[in-house]
């Protein structure tokens, strides 16, 4: 009798997946390597040049401006998600577990346009914060939030925070509470027992969380092109501005190319900066 | 305010303290992410054509416009087609790939799911650019199925953790009980095993249509003015027009997003789909 019973069906379609997914991700490997061809479509010949205009200072800001807005982004979506999945995993109330649970969830599902779009009426100068701040008599003219980096990482708080929440309370739900118990029936109050049981164990899932907010605010592109507003770049804006604007796609795929070289390593970092703190929870 | 009650009746002023300085900063990042639908709300009722706050009229013509908008509804239609191709194709495709990945060994295999998976890492503008280039050097023009390969290849680890995970709770003795009772391995899997699978298909696929109706950034790539989706209108709309449409069209779809969760969390348990889904 056939042990398989079924895999080529399984496994056919997927491999054509797979295939079309490794194809686009070729031909933009290929586009890199070629040069720029004003006024056509089509690219010339194989070059290095569009790496090495990678190094000019104004690109160079650009790469160094995205990690920083990144990193600036993972840590405080980190500061600002860790008392929310930490509730949401506790609390033994099933109505506000749900009620947690699908406001932390529901802003993923949204989509980026519309949630950019919201903070743009928040942040705006004729937009909510500052009405109330005015309102109140704090402030004569408006604090300018719109194209800048405050603006910017604000709503990328906002935009990764579901993700941040749920591999946070994945982590914080494997978490054996026994370990706990153990720590405050040795006298161990309830800071210190969260600070050495609950935060170090947890401490995969805020090296996950990171890493992935990290490389998920890499990926935004609609809240830095609307709320940035050219004044504020990162790598996505750029790669669609050269691709729409100037149609230079050898120099937006060789711009995309270095950017996942950049997310890969660190994902990469992640995860062996994951593996020994996996061991601390282990035994 | 609810503080766990073993707290309170331990009622040590210190924990009472922190329980509060607790529950505070949890209730000030709900308003922090409750924050920006409820101004987007009040704003979408605002008489002016311009936004500002607080709105001094109000008024319920943005949503007319909002459904009376040529480009709005033809999104909508597009984004309809586009994922229930999307949706369904990334359900079989993934199905059937989970449970070769749960059930067999194969040449390949973790190559196959490292490929697969990889669109969870790749930014969506480099996938979107990916497949606008691909579909230029194959002559291609950018319809429908462009649109749709490019959402399946999105969509389907979405759809593939979901099925995996349900193949890896079901209990393989069921299986096992209608092999020995003579069912050949097809009939086991059409009786048996697809049957327990439906909440972990059901959820995968609804996952797979709601994320490919919403994707941006990608489909800002490879759509073209006939084939646009709901979000590349609206996106297009922002940048020609600064009334309240838009923010009449948000309420409405954070309105149907937050119900359709809540359905779901209600009959799927949205924690148990979500709780999994950390990467190791």
């Amino acid at each position: 009798m056939n042990k398989r019973p079924f895999l080529a069906l399984f496994v056919a379609p997927a491999t054509l997946a797979a295939i079309a997914s490794a194809a686009a991700l070729a031909a933009i490997l290929q586009y890199a390597f070629r040069a720029y061809v004003p006024g056509s479509l089509n690219p010339g010949g194989l070059t290095l040049d569009n790496f090495f205009a990678l190094l000019r200072p104004l690109y160079a800001q650009v790469f160094i401006q995205t990690v920083w807005i990144c990193l600036l982004t993972a840590l405080i979506t980190l500061v600002v998600a860790y008392p929310l999945a930490y509730a949401l995993v506790r609390t033994r109330n099933v109505t506000l577990k749900s009620f947690l649970l699908i406001t932390a969830v529901t802003p993923l599902f949204l989509g980026e346009v519309v949630r950019t779009y919201s903070w743009i009426i928040v942040l705006g100068n004729t937009g909510f914060i500052n009405s109330v701040l005015k309102g109140l008599g704090l402030i004569d003219r408006p604090i300018q939030m719109m194209f800048t980096t405050f603006g910017v990482v604000t709503a990328l708080v906002h935009v990764t925070l579901p993700v941040m929440v749920i591999m946070l309370s994945a982590a914080l739900s494997h978490i054996d509470r026994d370990y706990e118990k153990a720590a405050t029936s040795l006298g161990a109050g309830p800071v210190k027992a969260f600070l050495t049981v609950t935060l170090p164990l947890s401490m995969p899932g805020v090296v996950a969380g990171v890493s992935t907010a990290f490389a998920w605010t890499f990926s935004a592109f609609a809240t830095p092109q609307m709320i940035g507003g050219g004044k504020v770049s990162m790598i996505s804006t750029l790669v669609y501005q050269l691709g729409f604007a100037s149609f230079n796609f050898p120099f937006a795929a060789a711009l995309s190319v270095t950017g996942l070289a950049l997310t890969f390593a660190v994902l990469a970092m992640a995860k062996q900066a994951i593996k020994p703190l996996e061991k601390i929870g282990a035994h | 305010m609810s503080a766990p009650r073993k707290r309170l009746i331990s009622a040590k002023a210190g924990e009472r303290i922190l329980a509060i300085a607790g529950w505070s900063a949890v209730w000030l990042v709900v308003a922090f992410i409750i924050l920006p639908a409820v101004v987007v709300g009040i704003s979408a009722f605002n008489d002016r054509a311009i936004l500002s706050f607080p709105p001094q009229a109000w008024s319920t013509r943005w949503f007319a416009r909002a459904f009376s908008y040529r480009d709005f509804s033809e999104g909508f239609r597009n984004g309809l087609i586009i994922t229930a191709f999307a949706s369904s194709i990334a359900l079989v495709v993934g199905a059937g790939f989970a449970f070769a990945l749960d059930r067999y060994s194969f040449r390949g295999k973790m190559a196959l799911e490292a490929v697969l998976t990889s669109p969870l890492v790749i930014p969506h503008f480099t996938i979107g650019l990916g497949f606008l280039i691909l579909a230029a050097q194959i002559h291609a023009t950018r319809t429908f199925a462009l649109v749709i390969v490019c959402h399946v290849v999105l969509v389907l680890p979405f759809v593939m953790r979901s099925v995996y995970v349900s193949l890896r709770n079901l209990d393989s003795r069921l299986e096992l009980a209608a092999a020995s009772l003579g069912a050949r391995p097809g009939r086991a899997l059409f009786t048996v095993t697809l049957p327990l699978l439906i909440p972990g298909l059901f959820s995968g696929w609804l996952f797979a249509a709601i994320l490919s109706f919403n994707e941006f950034t990608a489909s800002l790539f490879v759509t073209a003015q006939a084939t646009q989706t709901l979000p590349v209108a609206m996106y297009n709309y922002v940048r020609e027009y600064a009334d309240p449409t838009l923010a009449a069209l948000s309420v409405i779809y954070i309105v149907v997003t937050a119900l359709v969760l809540t359905i779901a969390n209600a009959f799927l348990g949205l924690g148990k789909v979500l709780n999994v889904e950390h990467v190791r």
